[in-house]
């Protein structure tokens, strides 16, 4: 982080007040850790940025059909229109999991012919809703292949290393989500002898930091991953399961969660539970859409765009 | 209780009361010794602590809009996930405190507490 950087950062305050503002559709940059809102969308997608482009969608949850969206389908083939549309094609997709509601080999297949419309490659990562048959082998079938233990792996991409983890199974009554102990021993040895200074992206179906423990969202044992990821210059936390954008920055490390292309849920604490939200009818589509990250190299710069299906 | 029975004189006042009572015996399972049951809904289990006898099967019903499965911490028994609507029912048939959890949201927690029948200890 330079200097420069800490001068044109908003302060702490003006940050929280743009956090209100990101699911309607500001951009994100990252410089050294410190979020700079630059604009709503249309602008920044109108700056061409040089570099890395690559899509987060989330909680497709392929199969749903109560009040709060009958078609989860529909609107994730209008999430998919969108990822069609965009003016800089992005180099791979990431899904932060619950492909499915509840990992039926239908909605498996649904799930894969819609998404395989994009023509990217995707990378998964877990949710609960897709490890509900017998030892979950459905998800490990497609898409865990070459991966270790529940899913987990990594890869490079521009120069920028993609951890993705698991943190839905094996977990503990009355507890929160949960990496384990041998996630946690492969993640410091995937991350042992790297440069401080490689971008680190890391991606996981629940939040990897304790957004709201009453509902449950956040991991138990987070924290020892963050541990391992501290000495990184730009790392970027990208989960779902919480179908609402937060974002929270803490020292270089950026967390932030995807909308769904389902159903949205409640914000922490304004509802008995945190289950589907059921919104009016005009008003699903701009509660549900797909994440845009822009890593440009050079600058050490992530920029992270929530699109809503509708503005 | 007042019955019209098509019998005539003393026979069918006796045929009345037995059937008043057949009635009464065979609406009272429904109406007094109903099943314990644990509703599913909000992400959280009502009666979140439910007392048993042993020898009771106990039916847990979703009501929630998302699946919840129901999972003994000490893995005595496991639904499978229980879309909307669906339920799961488990016979408990030892003396003692059964904790338990949604597998899926663990937050979710319950427990039966399953007492001996009278007069068999």
């Amino acid at each position: 982080m330079t200097s420069e950087d800490d001068n044109h950062g908003p302060s702490r305050r003006k940050v929280l007040e743009c956090m209100t503002w990101a699911g309607t559709g500001v951009l994100w940059t990252i410089a050294g850790g410190v979020p700079t809102s630059m604009g709503i969308i249309d602008q920044a997608l109108a700056a061409e940025p040089k570099g890395l482009t690559f899509l987060q969608i989330s909680d497709s949850h392929v199969g749903f059909d109560k009040p709060a969206n009958p078609n989860a389908l529909g609107t994730l083939e209008e999430a998919i229109g969108r990822v069609k549309a965009l003016p800089v094609k992005p180099s791979f997709m990431i899904h932060t999991g619950d492909i499915s509601h509840l990992s039926k080999v239908k909605e498996f297949d649904d799930a894969d012919q819609m998404i395989s419309q994009a023509r990217l490659d995707v990378h998964y990562v877990p949710g609960e809703h897709d490890l509900l048959d017998d030892e979950a082998k459905l998800y490990k079938e497609r898409y865990g292949r070459g991966a270790k233990g529940a899913g987990w792996y990594s890869f490079d991409a521009n120069g920028v290393h993609f951890i993705g983890l698991v943190n839905v199974v094996n977990l503990k009554a009355g507890g929160l989500g949960n990496l384990g102990d041998e996630q946690l021993e492969w993640l410091e040895a995937d991350l042992k002898g790297r440069s401080a200074s490689a971008p680190i992206v890391v991606f996981a179906h629940i939040p990897l930091w304790i957004a709201y423990k009453e509902w449950g969202w956040g991991t138990e044992d987070g924290a020892r991953a963050l541990e391992y990821l501290k000495r990184f210059g730009s790392v970027t936390v990208l989960n779902g399961h919480i179908h609402q954008v937060m974002q929270k920055v803490e020292g270089n490390v950026t967390f932030h969660t995807a909308l769904s292309t389902a159903f949205p849920q409640p914000v922490p604490g304004t509802a008995p539970s945190p289950g589907p939200m059921k919104v009016a009818d005009d008003k699903l589509r701009t509660l549900l859409g797909i994440t845009n990250v822009t890593f440009k190299q050079g600058d050490q710069r992530l920029a992270i765009v929530d699109q809503p299906l509708k503005t | 209780m007042v019955m019209e029975v098509k019998f005539a004189g003393h026979l069918s006042k006796v045929f009345a009361a037995f059937l008043a009572i057949a009635v009464m015996v065979a609406v009272a399972p429904a109406a007094y010794a109903e099943e314990p049951s644990v509703k599913i809904d909000n992400f959280t289990f009502n009666p979140p602590s439910l007392t048993v006898t042993a020898g009771t099967t106990v039916t847990w019903k979703n009501e929630d809009d998302i699946p919840h499965t129901v999972a003994s911490t000490t893995r005595a028994f496991k639904s499978k996930a229980l879309d909307t609507d669906d339920s799961y029912t488990f016979t408990f048939t030892t003396p003692g405190v059964y904790e338990y959890f949604c597998s899926i949201h663990p937050h979710m927690t319950g427990k039966i507490v399953v007492e001996a029948k009278t007069g068999s200890n």
